[in-house]
């Protein structure tokens, strides 16, 4: 039996009918279309899936969409700002090449923009903890943990 | 995954009642290790009720000597809280030790308990400092809560409402963890209550369970080496590929010494 599940992403409020066992990020990327969320290993270790809801990131894989039911999520797509300017966090990660080939990228910028909020001037330990849930399989962590400690200072402004 | 029914009840009582009508339904938490367990087809309800949209569910209280906690408050708040890390320090240190930072955005105090993961550490806090489970029908002791693995004294239809965590005069948590999951290996709870000294053990075997042995010698003298030479039996300790019954044992102790050590500071 389908069920109807409403949210608001990226700002716009949208809604749909959906098989209960529909994943968020099945959601996000099939039905919305919102492909830059990605999935990478499904399980809920990897976090290219993190995405945020009501301000917290958070694995998209690991929850149904209607878990996210009337919540305000934002993925990775409304981050930037309209006019196409980078969000200080993206704009680190291009500066520090904190990327190789990408795939765990959208995560990690996710993640790293909510631990940020309450971090303004993280130490490297702190980001390497905060980056947990986040895999990069090319091992580009030292340039992420640099990125993120610049985006973190840009960010508190 | 299997289809299911989804519910989403904005009361205890209304999510009770489906509950009692779904004999294969189940409670929905933070999902953390439900939904993947699904995903798996580990678990394949018939119907889930979702305790999100419930209010009373979420919060953190500290009443003179106590910490209650909302079943469905996040491992991250309780982290976070500062009135938590005033009044139980080691509790809020064990919450922002659990998985990793998306995990406790989502997880829940309420759903680790129910799903009682050998290897989770909310139950080591909560038979450590000998916390009180309030349901939707009872209170339960800690120590009769915990019944094996995977397995409580939960009733079918019985929901978690809060936990409530007498402060202790000193304690702490150490685990060694599994450095992918962050799952513990061994956890060691030590707290000083006041009345006595209770240490609870979590990851080593089926389930949490306590150390007499501990407790006595650390009754009698609260220090490192009063439990440096106790040893627990690895008869019936888990075994895997992370680490043997016998490994399991041997950290036991070490993490207990470790845990008192960091108990003192």
């Amino acid at each position: 039996m389908a069920v109807r599940v409403s949210m608001t992403v990226n700002g716009k409020a949208v809604s749909a009918e959906v098989e209960p066992r529909t994943l968020l990020v099945t959601f996000i990327r099939e039905h919305l279309g919102l492909t830059g969320t990605h999935v990478g290993c499904d399980t809920a270790q990897c976090g290219a899936c993190t995405i945020h809801m009501n301000g917290k990131a958070i694995k998209a894989c690991s929850m149904v969409a209607m878990q996210a039911q009337d919540a305000n999520v934002v993925t990775i797509e409304g981050v930037a700002k309209p006019d196409g300017t980078l969000h200080p966090m993206q704009a680190a990660f291009k500066e520090h090449h904190g990327l190789q080939c990408g795939f765990c990228t959208p995560g990690m910028v996710m993640n790293a923009i909510d631990f940020a909020k309450s971090h303004p001037n993280p130490s490297e330990q702190e980001v390497r903890e905060a980056l947990e849930g986040n895999l990069c399989r090319c091992t580009g962590y030292h340039n992420i943990v640099k990125a993120i400690t610049a985006g973190a200072k840009a960010m508190a402004g | 995954m299997h289809a299911f029914n989804y519910h989403r009840p904005s009361s205890v009582n209304d999510a009770a009642a489906l509950a009692a009508k779904q004999a294969e339904g189940k409670l929905l938490a933070g999902g953390q290790s439900l939904v993947q367990a699904m995903k798996l087809r580990l678990a394949s309800p018939s119907d889930l009720i979702d305790l999100g949209a419930i209010g009373d569910l979420k919060g953190i209280k500290v009443d003179g000597g106590s910490v209650s906690i909302g079943a469905m408050t996040r491992h991250a708040e309780v982290a976070g809280s500062a009135e938590v890390k005033k009044a139980i320090p080691a509790l809020a240190y064990l919450a922002s030790q659990i998985g990793d930072r998306q995990v406790r955005n989502m997880g829940t105090l309420g759903g680790s308990l129910a799903n009682a993961d050998p290897a989770a550490d909310y139950p080591a806090a909560v038979l450590g400092l000998g916390a009180t489970v309030v349901t939707n029908k009872r209170k339960i002791a800690a120590d009769d809560f915990f019944k094996g693995l995977y397995e409580t004294a939960l009733q079918p239809g019985e929901i978690i409402t809060q936990v409530s965590f007498p402060a202790p005069k000193r304690a702490a948590y150490v685990k060694f963890k599994n450095p992918a999951s962050r799952f513990a290996i061994v956890g060691v709870f030590v707290a000083d209550t006041g009345k006595g000294v209770r240490v609870a053990v979590t990851g080593a075997g089926p389930s949490v369970f306590r150390v007499a042995d501990m407790e006595k010698a650390l009754g009698a003298k609260f220090a490192p080496d009063a439990v440096a030479g106790i040893k627990v039996k690895a008869d019936g300790l888990n075994t895997d590929l992370h680490a043997s019954a016998e490994y399991r044992a041997h950290l036991v102790t070490v993490m207990a010494k470790r845990a008192v050590e960091a108990a003192l500071k």
